[in-house]
């Protein structure tokens, strides 16, 4: 087996992303999370790949979709203030169908807020982030050994279903450092985007085969000319007002994700075969919440845990299941309560809820949580 | 050693305090232990207090930061009254000699050291004392072999740089013996 290395969550990020085939970082560096900057810089030109500090957030996050037009894997990182920045663009890309990989290491807010003290308070600006209905995925890994490997499913994600993904991090595992083993390089599945060139029906930059909801992507720059543009499009890519068009774009610009939501979703379920409460948290939370886990068994309380790995889109289905015989659900999160929303949306009459939140910029201790079980 | 250790390590901005972390921490990489670390410090580079944490032990670790610290290192004397106010019944703590041992901590507990003498005096060079205090910590808790301790510090310093640091982590054995 391979030996352990010391890794920060932020070094993991981009480890992991090189891993993934990623070839292009555009960026601004915000705490906390510059460190994956630092390593793009160092360690892109070694990979043969660019690395460029752009002159804000916004144009970072534009270069990166024009990198990933081209065909290079690409990626942008920051936090509160920037993701704030960034999703004018992040709504263009979803539009416009450009993979890309975006990481917010959510620090405390609103506005620069506390700099160095975690948060997971983007959790619904990951979601609602950029202006009208748009689809959505994004993960949130809980220590840095997973950084490593969910970064690589948020590059495969996003090639897959031609979209941008959120990789939704917090201080508390971007600055986190531990002993990793990571995986053999033949052992990763990587996702290449599906290509298409001029050929047949092929000839039209956003033909969708019947059945199917994610176009092949044309190399941008490659020979074939074609328009790119955040103005509801045909097929050729061009704007139109048809209503008809409109309707058939943004529904499946929508249901690409719905419909596949079993193949994106993924949960952790921990100790819940027989649990008659559940903790319901995200990222960084979920070592307090599995060390309370752990102390209320050791009590002899049914008490579990369910973590969406996948935060968007929520896994409404995944926890529906233990609705029933879960009695209480108790809500984690380094928020005001927004994951709680959705909670309350999936689960509310049928079991009680309740919620711990935090939004001092310290971290929600084992303690915090077994005196709310 | 132990089957775990909550260490914490404090002093002012620009000490080296989160390098000494991260080096015991690589130490416990190398040598197959489970580790976590991290730190917390304000806005500004220089100055103001600076506290790293990390946790070194036989079993996974789940909640990474630390509740109450069993090892504290204190470099100076904001830090060694700050954070000597939270500390375990049986916590080991480290300060520089420099300091004054306030009256609320039991000086059976306390090892004074002379950290910081030694590297301006001994070592030749102030802004080695955190390696000094990694090779007096590991002496004093028998955490790690030398040779790992060695590799982890040969990792995460400056090239160019390994015959002063090493100097300067013997030195800091040799103050526990």
């Amino acid at each position: 087996m391979a030996k352990a290395v010391l890794m920060q969550g932020n070094e993991a990020v981009v480890e992991g992303a090189i891993a993934a085939g990623m070839r292009f970082f555009a960026g601004y560096p915000i705490t906390p999370s510059t460190e994956i900057a630092e390593q793009c810089a160092l360690r892109l030109p070694q990979e043969g790949g660019t690395f460029i500090q752009m002159e804000d957030e916004i144009s970072s996050m534009a270069a990166v979709l024009g990198a990933s037009a081209a065909g290079v894997k690409s990626m942008t990182a920051t936090s509160g203030p920037g993701f704030s920045l960034k999703q004018e663009n992040i709504g263009y890309g979803a539009m416009a169908e450009i993979p890309c990989v975006i990481v917010d290491v959510q620090r405390s807010g609103p506005s620069t807020g506390l700099p160095t003290s975690p948060s997971q308070a983007d959790y619904m600006q990951a979601r609602w982030g950029t202006h009208g209905d748009h689809p959505v995925i994004a993960l949130s890994p809980s220590s840095v050994a997973e950084t490593y490997t969910l970064i690589i499913r948020a590059f495969n994600l996003s090639e897959k279903y031609r979209t941008p993904v959120i990789f939704l991090m917090d201080e508390i595992v971007g600055h986190l450092r531990e002993g990793v083993t990571l995986p053999r390089a033949n052992d990763l599945v990587i996702n290449q985007r599906k290509s298409s060139f001029k050929d047949g029906a092929n000839k039209f930059a956003y033909f969708v085969p019947e059945g199917e909801y994610v176009p092949a992507m044309k190399p941008f720059g490659k020979g074939e000319r074609y328009n790119i543009t955040g103005l509801v499009h045909d097929r050729s890519g061009f704007p139109t007002n048809n209503s008809q068009e409109a309707a058939t774009l943004c529904t499946r610009l929508m249901e690409k994700i719905d419909k596949n939501a079993d193949d994106i979703i993924r949960v952790e379920e921990y100790q819940m075969d027989d649990a008659d409460t559940a903790i319901i948290c995200f990222g960084g939370t979920t070592r307090s919440a599995k060390h309370a886990v752990n102390e209320a068994r050791a009590a002899g309380k049914k008490v579990g845990l369910f973590r969406p790995i996948t935060v968007w889109p929520f896994p409404e289905k995944q926890l529906a299941k233990w609705l029933g015989q879960v009695k209480k659900l108790l809500v984690v999160e380094h928020n005001y309560g927004q994951m709680l929303l959705e909670v309350q949306r999936c689960a509310a009459g049928q079991a009680e809820i309740d919620f711990l939140g935090r939004i001092n910029g310290t971290v929600i201790t084992p303690a915090d949580i077994a005196e709310k079980l | 050693m132990d089957s775990r250790y909550d260490m914490r390590f404090t002093g002012s901005g620009g000490q080296g305090v989160i390098l000494a972390s991260i080096i015991l921490a690589e130490a416990a990489v190398i040598s197959g232990l489970h580790t976590a670390q991290s730190q917390s410090y304000g806005p500004e580079a220089r100055g103001g207090l600076c506290r790293a944490e990390v946790i070194i032990s036989k079993d996974e670790i789940l909640y990474p930061r630390i509740i109450t610290p069993t090892f504290l290192l204190a470099l100076t004397q904001s830090s060694l009254d700050k954070y000597s106010q939270s500390i375990s019944k049986d916590c080991i703590v480290v300060a520089d000699s420099s300091l004054t041992v306030p009256d609320s901590l039991d000086p059976s507990r306390v090892v004074c050291l002379p950290i910081l003498e030694t590297a301006s005096e001994k070592v030749g060079k102030a802004m080695t004392a955190n390696v000094v205090a990694v090779g007096a910590i590991n002496s004093l808790l028998g955490l790690f072999d030398d040779a790992s301790l060695e590799e982890a510090v040969r990792r995460h310093i400056p090239a160019g740089t390994e015959e002063l640091n090493l100097k300067a982590l013997h030195a800091g054995m040799e103050l526990v013996s």
